[in-house]
């Protein structure tokens, strides 16, 4: 089977329920935010099961408050937001996994930040963004600017680099016996 | 004294007898952070009952326990929560070690988990599977029960290099 071809989702084919609306929908953001907006990929063109739309740093925020609270758009839950390692030049991909409570459509905006970058947080928009931040800062080492308790989540604070980076080692133990003092100056 | 007369008495050691009351009344306390906690739980229950071999009195306080039973994998950040609840209890104490992960990382050998917790604590008994069925818990204790009454377990190796470290020093 061709990954490119249509890819069913929980509810059907998303593309025959949500095509039309979601072309509507990138058009508006294209006539809106037509510089920082990078490549769009769409299900049925790439190996994707709903639509992602790159955008550059600065407008992130803007872009995800735009789409939480414009009318015909309404992604109001921020389902997911995670991080890839891409091994490449702008070496991470912050990715923002967005719901419609509304519309019960989906949409995926990512954004590329190259090592020693601070993403804009996203905590002003979704106070649920907050935790998600931090495991991101946990597991990949990118920093959120203007998050308000960014620390580690999962990991010891002691611990020493981010697991989820590809030069990680998978089998890098640190194992502290004794309990973690929990200090606000070891939280930077 | 016997009805003909002869002497009929038993003779043993204060630590024999202490030992035989110990094995027979292990007081355990629960340290199930996975599926081996599952089948600790039904084994503590009426099903398999534990009680049968005198070790029902769960404690949830480490002040009260002397049989730490870790049933499931311990993360790197659950480890010094592990090691400080061991150094809560009191002597002598008696480690139980449940299933793959507790004893060596299982699958799991990656950054997140601890390889085996006789890294950081003594352990006195190993239950092998993934996870231990309960009849493997009983089994375990049964043999838990014959290394107190054997005296070979941790805490008895302890207490007699602390006796001959005293002896060293009265002498």
């Amino acid at each position: 089977m061709d990954v490119r071809t249509l890819i069913p989702t929980n509810g059907g084919e998303a593309i025959k329920k949500f095509g039309e609306g979601w072309r509507k929908q990138l058009a508006t953001l294209q006539a809106k935010f037509s510089g920082d907006l990078g490549n769009v990929l769409f299900p049925g063109e790439a190996a994707t099961d709903f639509p992602i739309v790159y955008v550059s740093l600065a407008k992130v925020i803007e872009l995800l408050s735009f789409l939480k609270t414009e009318p015909g758009f309404e992604y109001d839950f921020l389902a997911d937001l995670t991080a890839t390692d891409e091994e490449q030049a702008p070496r991470f991909e912050v990715v923002y996994n967005l719901f419609s409570t509304v519309h019960k459509n989906r949409i995926r905006v990512k954004v590329k930040v190259s090592e020693g970058e601070e993403v804009p947080t996203a905590v002003s928009v979704w106070p649920g963004a907050n935790w998600a931040e931090r495991e991101v800062y946990d597991m990949f080492g990118v920093k959120f600017l203007g998050h308000p308790d960014l620390r580690r989540i999962l990991m010891d604070y002691r611990f020493e680099g981010h697991p989820l980076r590809k030069d990680f080692p998978l089998r890098g133990y640190q194992i502290f016996t004794e309990p973690q003092v929990i200090d606000p100056k070891l939280l930077d | 004294m016997s009805k003909d007369g002869s002497a009929s008495f038993f003779t043993t050691k204060v630590d024999a007898l202490f030992d035989w009351g110990r094995k027979n009344s292990l007081w355990p306390l629960p340290y199930g952070t996975s599926c081996c906690g599952i089948e600790m739980m039904s084994t503590l229950c009426s099903d398999y009952d534990m009680s049968r071999f005198g070790a029902e009195v769960v404690r949830f306080s480490p002040r009260q326990s002397d049989l730490l039973i870790v049933a499931g994998i311990i993360t790197t950040k659950m480890a010094p929560v592990l090691k400080t609840v061991y150094d809560q209890m009191s002597d002598p104490k008696y480690v139980m070690c449940a299933g793959a992960c507790a004893s060596s990382g299982g699958i799991f050998n990656v950054y997140s988990v601890l390889q085996g917790i006789d890294t950081m604590i003594p352990v006195d008994i190993y239950l092998p599977g993934c996870p231990p069925a309960p009849e493997g818990f009983l089994h375990g204790l049964l043999q838990l029960q014959e290394k107190i009454a054997r005296g070979e377990t941790h805490s008895h190796r302890k207490l007699a290099e602390h006796k001959r470290g005293s002896s060293l020093a009265s002498s």
